[in-house]
């Protein structure tokens, strides 16, 4: 069983990253760094394997971007960078960016290298809400520039890094040797430290020149039907969260998935991998409509998933647990027998913290930032999910990126 | 079907595909399996006094994934008894009487020698000698090869030796490690050559390994320099081929060697003068079995553009191998790009650019690369179009100078009445 929750993808050979590296037509301005949400100078790395340079590619990497070892593996590359791959028009495959850039980082771990260097201290101290990817790229992109950061993180140190990525595509195991990998650069995290509970917001404004929000979202939340508190209704987040501590997690024979984004379908693979004999994603809309990647809706077929569309849920049936639920679809009930239910309906803004920012503007259950992720408090900065809503692990970085450089600027302005 | 077939100064051959005196014709056996592929004929193993050879012997260089885009060697003459080489040349003659053997001999600059070995090989039932004066590395030392090819009074005194005993066609085997070709050519000519055969293999040191620094092959940490082959020198081939094609002074057959791989190829040396075409290193690649392609693509080939013979090619493209100071000063052509064709990657636009001579515009779009020709600016140089991984995206076209043909000495009889070339 425990292969069904191995890597997919398994790591290129020497001989196999040399040959594909060795494929690349090194793009002039190219396209795939251009798709790439923080700029990976992806000719340039990958050149660098080809000529057995892996110190100075996986530097190129990291200087983009100091989580390019987890965004080898979990990012959407057929839609990013390899999806902007020349190679498309030239009627060939893709250059396996993603696999080519976990060769180089892969190495850089293993070789002990540093994925960053800390610049020579400047005046100016960040604290870091939240060790997830935008929060960890803000404080090593503060530290880069010589500007002290400190992360608090109340819950996992990695984030949804560590437990929200379906482990076929990274295992928690792997996000906690990456936060640790960046600790040895000198990323100082305070863990176990929830913001508003063990420390407050007003020390942190005393004795921080910023603060940068990057709390990212919290779990499903219940769908208010009734039986939704039923035992073997089961959050999303809850559920991979679990299931990445252990693989005994309890899961259902009959299992259906309420859901149509990415996370409904690491739900339902990694439902189907524990065991449960039949899944069944529902979705309110039509296929094309499902936010879902097209490569994540044909892996869960892979796995063996059923699809049902124009499903409204209206009811959970049981007694003492879940037996059964129904949907409404064309003024029909649909009925289906089940054992277990998982909301992976979106996830739900910190909304309570956010009330405690002050005069952080919140719309729509997101922080609101400017260009330079700014919040309307100018002391306040913020990046992630939490702004963005939900998206992938390097938009995260991205924005953590862009905001220590404008929280370096900031700092400057204000200490003149 | 094309006649395939060669009389090459009085030789026979059932197709101009050789096997070059090399590992491949080590033994009678290799010979004998090449025949049974398709081979036309081969040059042995050279033949001489005993020697001892050294291990490790070949080294190459890869291009990007592309394996043995150059090789090279250190390896000597046979290592075989000569009595065993002969033995099994008479056998390979007995069962393959229509397949061509040829005898490559190497012996120490004496008469009494060269005599010898001639009479040997000959009694074997080789059909001719091809007398080895081009290997460069190990036997040059001792004053053999590439030694005597470069002095092209030895050349010229061997061959007369030679010559004085040989029944059957000698063919000199020229080495290109030496200032003009033609000069060891012609001595050969002088000599009574009935033939040359070109290029021998190139002086080289393939490679240095970063963590040793030892040279490659390695020898125990050592290496020493040796004869390079294969693809990447088929260029130099060509214009030592052509040189000596067009000598007039040599005139006399030629068999073609230097990094022939396919057909293609093979067509190239002939319209340059080859008669035959020799090939070792794509053999030691890919085996034997390449030859099929060979015979199978020259014959679709000639009949392609029904060219009856294979003789009828021999030579067609030296004409058109000039001088600079002959070539066209008023032809000009520029780059014209295929924008249905083109995939964005920005290639041409950086090689111009930081390459070449600024003639192509670039611009985001998309998230792609959109060039564009800057036809005032652009010289008609190619590079674009070469770089360009896209097969026809990048042509360069014609523009009607509206001027007659122009040759550097005409311009500079005055060059002030084609102001229009003047550098803008």
């Amino acid at each position: 069983m425990e292969e069904l929750f191995s890597e997919i993808k398994p790591a290129l050979t020497q001989d196999e990253a040399l040959a594909e590296a060795n494929r690349c037509l090194s793009c002039f301005d190219a396209p795939c760094t251009r798709a790439c949400p923080t700029h990976i100078d992806v000719p340039a790395f990958i050149k660098k394997i080809a000529t057995g340079n892996l110190r100075g590619s996986a530097k190129t990497i990291f200087d983009a971007n100091v989580l390019g070892a987890s965004c080898a593996r979990v990012c959407p590359t057929e839609v990013l960078c390899e999806g902007a791959c020349v190679m498309h028009d030239l009627h060939a495959r893709p250059i396996q960016i993603g696999q080519l850039q976990r060769h180089s980082t892969d190495w850089a771990m293993a070789h002990a290298m540093l994925p960053f260097t800390k610049g020579t201290r400047r005046r100016g101290k960040v604290a870091i809400i939240g060790a997830g990817p935008a929060g960890l790229a803000c404080a090593a992109g503060l530290e880069q520039r010589g500007i002290d950061a400190v992360i608090f993180e109340a819950e996992k140190e990695g984030g949804l890094n560590t437990t929200g990525v379906a482990d076929y595509k990274m295992t928690a195991g792997f996000s906690r040797r990456e936060v640790a990998f960046l600790k040895q650069s000198g990323l100082t995290i305070k863990s176990g430290v929830r913001v508003g509970k063990d420390i407050s917001l007003s020390d942190l404004e005393r004795d921080f020149d910023a603060i940068f929000i990057g709390v990212g979202l919290g779990r499903v939340g219940k769908l208010g039907i009734a039986g939704d508190t039923l035992p073997g209704v089961v959050d999303a987040i809850d559920f991979i969260a679990a299931l990445k501590q252990s693989h005994q997690t309890p899961v259902g024979k009959k299992v259906v998935v309420i859901g149509g984004g990415n996370t409904s379908i690491d739900a339902v693979t990694q439902a189907l991998a524990l065991g449960a004999e039949e899944v069944t994603l529902t979705y309110r809309r039509k296929l094309e409509e499902m936010p879902a990647y097209e490569h994540e809706v044909e892996l869960a077929k892979k796995f063996g998933a059923r699809f049902e569309f124009s499903l409204l849920p209206i009811r959970i049936i049981g007694e003492g647990k879940v037996q059964a639920i129904e949907f409404s679809r064309d003024d029909k009930v649909v009925r289906i027998d089940c054992d277990m239910v998982i909301l992976a309906t979106g996830q739900k803004p910190h909304l309570p913290f956010f009330e405690s920012l002050p005069n952080v503007r919140i719309e729509r259950g997101s922080v609101v930032v400017n260009e330079k992720m700014q919040t309307t408090n100018p002391k306040y900065f913020s990046g992630g999910d939490c702004v963005s809503g939900g998206k992938e692990v390097v938009n995260g970085v991205a924005d953590g990126k862009l905001a220590a450089q404008s929280i370096a600027i900031w700092i400057e302005g204000k200490h003149g | 079907m094309a006649d395939l077939s060669i009389n090459f100064c009085g030789i026979r051959s059932p197709n101009p595909f050789w096997l070059a005196s090399a590992p491949p014709t080590n033994t009678g056996d290799q010979v004998m399996r090449a025949f049974d592929a398709g081979w036309g004929g081969a040059v042995w193993k050279t033949l001489g006094d005993p020697i001892v050879n050294v291990s490790s012997r070949y080294a190459s260089v890869d291009f990007g994934s592309v394996r043995m885009m150059g090789l090279n060697n250190i390896e000597l003459i046979t290592d075989r008894p000569l009595d065993v080489n002969l033995r099994e040349i008479a056998e390979v003659k007995k069962r393959y009487p229509k397949q061509v053997v040829i005898a490559s001999l190497m012996v120490e600059s004496k008469r009494e020698a060269w005599h010898q070995i001639v009479k040997q090989a000959e009694g074997a039932g080789a059909d001719g000698l091809e007398l080895n004066f081009g290997c460069p590395h190990g036997m040059s030392e001792r004053g053999m090869g590439a030694a005597v090819g470069q002095v092209p009074e030895y050349a010229c005194q061997i061959t007369e030796w030679v010559k004085q005993v040989a029944r059957t066609p000698v063919i000199v085997k020229l080495t290109p490690n030496i200032t003009d070709i033609t000069y060891p050519a012609r001595a050969a000519k002088k000599g009574g050559a009935d033939a040359v055969s070109l290029i021998n293999t190139i002086n080289s040191i393939m490679s240095i390994d970063l963590d040793s620094f030892s040279p490659r092959p390695d020898v125990a940490g050592h290496s020493a320099h040796g004869g390079y082959c294969g693809p990447a020198v088929k260029p130099i081939a060509l214009n030592m081929l052509a040189q000596v094609a067009k000598d007039a002074q040599v005139a006399i057959p030629i068999s073609g060697i230097g990094g022939i791989s396919n057909w293609r190829d093979a067509v190239e040396f002939i319209l340059l003068g080859a008669s035959t075409v020799q090939v070792c290193t794509a053999v030691m690649h890919y085996g034997f079995r390449i030859v099929e392609d060979m015979v199978e693509g020259l014959s679709n080939y000639l009949d392609e553009k029904k060219i009856a013979s294979v003789s009828e090619l021999c030579g067609r493209a030296l004409p058109r191998v000039s001088s600079w100071e002959n070539l066209d000063l008023n032809y000009k052509i520029v780059a014209a790009v295929d924008e249905q064709k083109c995939i964005g990657c920005g290639l041409c636009y950086v090689a111009c650019n930081d390459g070449a001579h600024q003639a192509i515009g670039a611009r985001a779009k998309n998230g792609r690369t959109e060039v564009e020709i800057l036809e005032d600016k652009c010289v008609g140089c190619n590079l674009c179009s070469l770089v360009c991984p896209v097969d026809g995206c990048i042509s360069m076209k014609q523009i009607d100078a509206g001027r007659p043909p122009l040759t550097w000495k005409e311009y500079q009889r005055n060059p002030n009445a084609h102001t229009h070339l003047a550098h803008k």
